[in-house]
């Protein structure tokens, strides 16, 4: 910048000299100002008060929390509980959900997107919504009540004939009833359709009209075209979605406990397994909270579950973090 | 059009058959995501189907939607779900009013003042958090806050304040990105008035946006209002009506169903899936009261 | 009601971008004055300037003196709000509220003030709408939205709204850049009629509005791309269009750049 002998203010100056503000515009902003500030500093406060509460627990706790599998927590006196096997379940299952729901939803995706027909694909889209709308204790019932014993044929069939290998062996609990990881998954699968098929849809919708008029234009099929711009223009975001999905999954708690067999045994890595996700455990045991020790427990396994969730969200953004063409 | 072997032209035809195997691979990627939508709408046709069967004649009484089950065992007919819809409306109604001015205010700081600021970001990323946090982990947060530290007992109070914890982060999405989209040049227009800044988003930017805004919000409280894991956690299940939400227990259809599914006869599962009818009706209802309202304060140009 | 504006040495920032240079002008009272120049020579940025809507972009900052009949209004104790209410603007594309009705967009500007009185704003509607020759077209459908009308009625509507206030200024933004050629004439015609009442100055890419309309004429220009622009010259419009004093000025009129 040149210098400006005539200037008298520094040219350096970012502000310029005081602004008048009314009144209502400084009550206003503050009050907006604020609202921003109350629900970070709730967030901070409220993680705090969590680990407050967990740290006696843990301290007081006689097995290892990371390592142990047993879980005894509704004597306060003799606390003994570690939150491996409820992690493994939790992870276990919300992977098989996700590896079930993730196909479906791309071709979900795809189909709203590119097949269907330009009049339908707005209620078709709105149809797989409605997925979402449903609360999850009505996907539990349904789970457990409805799907369960139809799936028994399949499970029976899958179980003598792949049972040989760690998924399909006999679990730890009765499979002819259905409360199994298998069952609890294709539900939570079911869960996750609308949650990934949404955000992929947005992003595939976002595919740059001149990439695909190209495509057409050089005579290609649809399915080419999907594959030359469609999916590679959308895979970051449904990829994300996915983890998003994922993140769902871990967390979700009704369904699950109203599916799952509760077992003494432990997890062995079979889908005709029962137990309990760290979520459904805590649910399951709301009413032991009357002993602040005892909750102290759940809370720890709380605070797992939100970092889990935590750390899986964020790899979620980091897929998308940046990409203008999102945007 | 039908084409004899006598019409055809001599020279080859100027366009090509594509290759049969790009045929049939086009062909089977039409089939499979087809295939995968149908998968989709499987479950929710048979899901809704199960819930109309199971439960859709209980709630066709009068007394399903007036009485509670007060002094009813689990071998007794009778009574109805009006204990638990109080406390799923008045649950979802405390969260909302909470819930909604702070978003909404969160919402106008990141969009017409913080902008880029460091703490735009900061809250950002406490939205981003929020809106992934499970809702089991919302509740023991409130639990941790209201009934360990503060020492205050479980109540549906409780449950509402963890059920905003939910509903902000929705809310502050959509109302972020709705207000995203009001043009600048209405805000000039404002501005150029002499309206002051505050005014200008009171009563142009926010107006501009607000069908979307109160499309939202119902969504947002039809989603939590069916929230189970809350309710399990912050409030204790009743079979008597309680209207005050600061004290005692409270039923709510959630809650009603979880309690009634361990009464494992038939009128305990007449209970539960009229209480799931109920509960998808009342969603229904409010996705439809949506709709209705977006389209009467929709912007008009006609 | 007019008053008269002095700009003296004004240079106007967006960040560290110097974007104009150093601009001196005077606006008579009852006067129109184009401002014309290629696109990026800061024209725009000055009008903006003129009645403070300049700083609402983040970033954006002014140095030196605005003068209306006198009294700054960069001092520190004015207030932006109170300068933008006597001079008020209209816009390059027409931006009426959408939630509001054509009454309403006319009287927005008294109403957010806090006016209630219904029968005044009435009043003022029907004064600002026939002083912007839109009350025969509208007054029939005063209570409909005032996005169902035509581009140019928008417009005539957004410079209602603008007038309805009561400005001493007048400031407009390439008020026909998105109009038809009848619709810029209604405009013309309009802001020829506007001239016994306000003080007025237009930025115009279009050079032979700017000779229909305007008083005075001043030509803006930059030396190259990065560079501030700067006021070359501004004199009485006859002598721009016929002899202008610089070169540059004559170049550009003459369409040998821009």
């Amino acid at each position: 910048m040149e210098s400006r002998p005539h200037d008298p203010r520094p040219p350096s100056a970012d502000q310029p000299a005081k602004v008048i503000v009314r009144p209502g515009d400084r009550i206003f902003s503050g009050l907006a100002k604020s609202a921003g500030i109350l629900i970070v500093v709730m967030i901070a406060a409220i993680g705090v008060f969590l680990l407050a509460q967990a740290v006696p627990s843990l301290i007081a706790n006689k097995a290892n929390f990371l390592f142990s599998r047993e879980w005894v927590a509704g004597d306060p006196t003799n606390l003994s509980f570690g939150v491996l096997d409820l992690l493994l379940v939790t992870v276990f299952s919300s992977i098989f959900a996700l590896i079930i729901a993730m196909p479906i939803s791309l071709g979900i995706a795809l189909f709203l997107t590119q097949y269907a027909p330009r009049r339908l694909a707005r209620p078709f889209a709105y149809v797989i919504d409605l997925l979402a709308a449903v609360p999850s204790i009505i996907y539990g019932l349904w789970g457990a009540v409805v799907l369960a014993p139809t799936l028994e044929p399949v499970t029976g069939w899958l179980n003598s004939v792949f049972g040989w290998l760690f998924l399909f062996e006999t679990g730890n609990v009765d499979r002819s009833i259905g409360q199994t990881i298998f069952t609890a998954g294709i539900v939570l699968a079911v869960m996750l359709l609308p949650i990934i098929t949404a955000i992929s849809r947005e992003v595939f919708e976002r595919t740059p009209t001149m990439q695909i008029e190209g495509a057409l234009a050089l005579g290609a099929t649809r399915w080419e075209v999907v594959r030359t711009t469609v999916l590679p223009f959308g895979k970051a975001g449904y990829i994300s979605a996915s983890m998003l999905g994922l993140g769902r999954a871990l967390g979700e708690t009704i369904a699950v406990m109203i599916i799952l067999a509760t077992t003494s045994r432990t997890f062995g890595w079979s889908l005709f397994d029962g137990g309990d996700t760290i979520a459904s455990k805590i649910a399951r045991a709301a009413a032991e909270f009357n002993d602040p020790r005892s909750a102290g427990a759940y809370i720890a396994a709380g605070l797992v579950l939100f970092l889990l969730t935590f750390v899986v969200n964020a790899i979620a953004r980091s897929f998308i973090v940046g990409k203008k063409e999102y945007e | 059009m039908t084409t004899t072997d006598l019409q055809r032209p001599a020279t080859a035809p100027a366009f090509q058959h594509i290759s049969s195997g790009r045929r049939a691979k086009n062909m089977t990627a039409t089939v499979l995501v087809s295939a995968a939508f149908v998968i989709a709408v499987a479950p929710l046709v048979w899901l809704l189907w199960t819930v109309l069967e199971k439960g859709f004649t209980h709630v066709l009484t009068a007394d399903w939607w007036q009485k509670s089950l007060a002094g009813l065992t689990g071998r007794q007919e009778g009574g109805g779900a009006y204990h638990a819809i109080y406390g799923t409306l008045v649950q979802g109604l405390i969260c909302a009013v909470i819930a909604v001015p702070i978003a909404i205010m969160v919402a106008i700081y990141l969009v017409e003042y913080g902008r880029d600021s460091k703490l735009a970001k900061w809250i950002t990323f406490t939205v981003d958090i929020l809106s992934g946090v499970p809702s089991i982990v919302a509740a023991l947060f409130i639990y941790a806050l209201w009934v360990t530290t503060l020492g205050l007992p479980r109540s549906a109070f409780a449950v509402s304040l963890s059920l905003v914890l939910l509903m902000i982060p929705v809310v502050v999405r959509t109302t972020e990105e709705l207000l995203k989209i009001v043009p600048d040049e209405l805000r000039e227009a404002s501005y150029a008035l002499g309206i002051p800044k505050w005014k200008t988003i009171v009563k142009i930017v926010v107006p501009t946006a607000l069908s979307g805004i109160i499309t939202g919000i119902m969504l947002a409280v039809a989603r939590v209002m069916g929230e189970t894991a809350p309710v399990l956690i912050l409030v204790g299940y009743t079979q008597f009506i309680n209207y005050d939400p600061f004290g005692g227990n409270m039923a709510s259809l959630p809650l009603f169903m979880n309690s009634e599914r361990l009464t494992t006869n038939e009128i305990g599962e007449a209970r539960v899936w009229g209480a799931a009818v109920t509960l998808i009706l009342i969603i229904t209802v409010i996705n439809l009261l949506a709709t209705v309202i977006s389209r009467l304060t929709a912007v008009k140009t006609k | 009601m007019a008053k008269r504006i002095d700009v003296k040495d004004l240079n106007l920032f967006y960040g560290k971008f110097h974007a104009v240079d150093g601009v001196t002008l005077s606006v008579p009272p009852r006067n129109v004055t184009a401002f014309i120049g290629p696109s990026g020579c800061g024209k725009s940025t000055v009008l903006r300037s003129l009645n403070r809507m300049h700083e609402v972009i983040p970033g954006a900052r002014a140095e030196g003196e605005v003068l209306l009949d006198g009294e700054d209004i960069y001092a520190s104790s004015v207030d932006p709000v109170s300068v933008r209410r006597t001079i008020g603007m209209v816009f390059q594309r027409p931006n009426p509220f959408p939630t509001m009705s054509i009454r309403d967009n006319v009287v927005a500007g008294l109403k957010l003030a806090g006016v209630r009185d219904k029968k005044k704003l009435d009043e003022v509607a029907e004064r600002a709408l026939r002083g912007a020759n839109l009350w025969a077209e509208v007054k029939d459908r005063l209570n409909k939205p005032g996005g169902g009308l035509s581009g140019g009625q928008q417009q005539r509507l957004c410079i209602a709204r603008a007038i309805a206030v009561q400005p001493d200024v007048l400031l407009m933004d390439e008020p026909c850049s998105a109009l038809d050629p009848i619709s810029t004439l209604a405009i013309e015609d309009l802001i020829t009629e506007l001239k016994k009442d306000y003080t007025i100055v237009i930025v115009t890419h279009n050079m032979q509005q700017a000779a229909r309309v305007s008083d005075q004429t001043a030509f803006f220009n930059l030396l190259g791309v990065g560079q501030p622009g700067r006021l070359i010259e501004i004199d009485d419009t006859e002598k721009i269009f016929s002899n202008p004093t610089e070169k540059a000025t004559e170049d550009y009129i003459s369409g040998r750049f821009g």
